[in-house]
């Protein structure tokens, strides 16, 4: 695929995954179990073992579990998973209860991290995320 | 003697020289240096670990130390500036006087959540934003996108009516005063209206939206409130507790300021409304 070709994809599928997307916040609003396994672009994500993979509003969402220990290069705590998007690692953090958030939204509690990590690029609305904790 | 003003109450006067005094910290850098802080506390206070700014008893005094602090420097600017508070359950829509041209401007538009009008319009050439975990140098806002509504007086006040400052375990799962103010429990006061602001407001760089502010000098008084309506019910934990700012604690990043250095704001500022009983207590 040359590279016009998958910009002008992309861009196309952009347009169709706000819809999708908006779907996909609403089952989230109704308690419905977000990590299905299937992008709102139709690509699997590997919900079993915890990773995910997947292309959400035109976006790379990457998730690692937590190992317990220090992850390769992550600026990010111990025991937490590593929540990329486009390569960019976002900073989580899980409450007390279970529930998690992040600096894109600080105030607002999720019920997983794949909720929060869509849930940040709708905010971001098309932005890279800076390293974290700089300017 | 400062007084805080309900924002809905300043004369036209009042609101430039408050706008004005911002606009000259964000020139002189001073601004951002408050936003570096905050973010720096959003990002280490955990439930789990050592909290101070945050998710712990000492939110509400540690949030009076550092708008103590920057009132100072807006004082710095102009020695007649005061921190106005902005009562969301009675100026609870878009509409209010607060989002007028003349303060702090409007919502942002649709397309990228960019406020165009005001003081801090990105194109007025005086508010970008640096300190941030995106991206964007343009101050954003989505009033009433995140969430619907402010929080009503009725909850307000039964959230007031809470007799026990905080409880173990110290953190955003606690029941009390301190955790349903701060809104991690409950109907959810204070977090619900960073989420109702959107934008920066919605994020751990939350003070780049000069209306954080406000916010916060309303929660700073909802506390004083309550400690009118309780007037026997002291700051807890007193005395022990790991990871946690009891009483007599220093507060990091100050180091030389403790919650009960903190309690009666009445050595600092009054309010033009001052809480009922607060004279007697």
């Amino acid at each position: 695929m040359n590279k016009i070709t998958r910009r002008q994809a992309l861009g196309t599928t952009a347009g169709a995954l706000t819809v999708l997307g908006l779907a996909g916040a609403t089952a989230y609003a109704a308690g419905t179990d977000s990590r299905a396994g299937i992008s709102a672009d139709g690509a699997a994500s590997t919900g079993n073992t915890g990773n995910v993979d997947e292309v959400y509003q035109g976006r790379r969402i990457q998730i690692t579990p937590a190992t317990g220990g220090a992850h390769h290069g992550g600026h990010h705590s111990a025991g937490l998973p590593a929540v990329r998007i486009d390569g960019r690692e976002l900073h989580v953090m899980q409450n007390a209860d279970g529930t998690w958030i992040s600096v894109v939204n600080h105030y607002e509690t999720f019920s997983d991290p794949l909720s929060l990590a869509r849930a940040a690029v709708r905010e971001l609305q098309g932005a890279a995320l800076v390293p974290m904790g700089g300017m | 003697m400062t007084v805080r003003k309900n924002q809905a109450a300043l004369t036209a006067e009042e609101k430039r020289a408050f706008t004005n005094a911002l606009l000259e910290l964000k020139r002189t850098g001073r601004y951002d240096h408050f936003v570096t802080t905050h973010n720096g506390f959003i990002m280490g206070d955990t439930d789990t670990g050592d909290r101070v700014g945050h998710r712990s008893p000492s939110f509400l005094p540690w949030h009076r130390r550092f708008l103590l602090e920057f009132e100072a420097a807006l004082q710095a600017v102009d020695k007649s500036v005061s921190l106005p508070y902005w009562d969301w359950t009675a100026d609870r829509t878009p509409r209010a006087s607060l989002w007028a041209a003349d303060f702090l401007g409007g919502t942002g538009r649709a397309r990228d959540g960019q406020v165009l009008d005001g003081p801090f319009a990105y194109a007025a050439g005086k508010w970008q934003v640096n300190v941030r975990v995106d991206g964007r140098a343009y101050l954003r806002r989505a009033l009433g996108e995140g969430v619907a509504q402010l929080p009503t007086k009725a909850e307000v006040d039964a959230v007031l009516a809470m007799p026990v400052y905080d409880a173990a375990p110290w953190n955003s799962s606690s029941n009390g005063f301190r955790n349903n103010l701060e809104g991690w429990r409950g109907a959810n006061l204070h977090n619900r209206v960073h989420v109702w602001v959107g934008g920066q407001m919605a994020t751990g760089v939350s003070p780049n939206d000069p209306v954080f502010w406000l916010h916060h000098a309303f929660i700073d008084k909802l506390w004083a409130e309550w400690q009118a309506r309780h007037p026997q019910s002291p700051y807890l934990p007193a005395a022990g507790t790991p990871n946690v700012v009891d009483l007599n604690d220093t507060m990091r990043p100050w180091n030389n300021v403790t919650p009960a250095d903190m309690l009666d704001h009445r050595k600092f500022y009054t309010f033009d409304a001052e809480p009922a009983a607060a004279s007697q207590r």
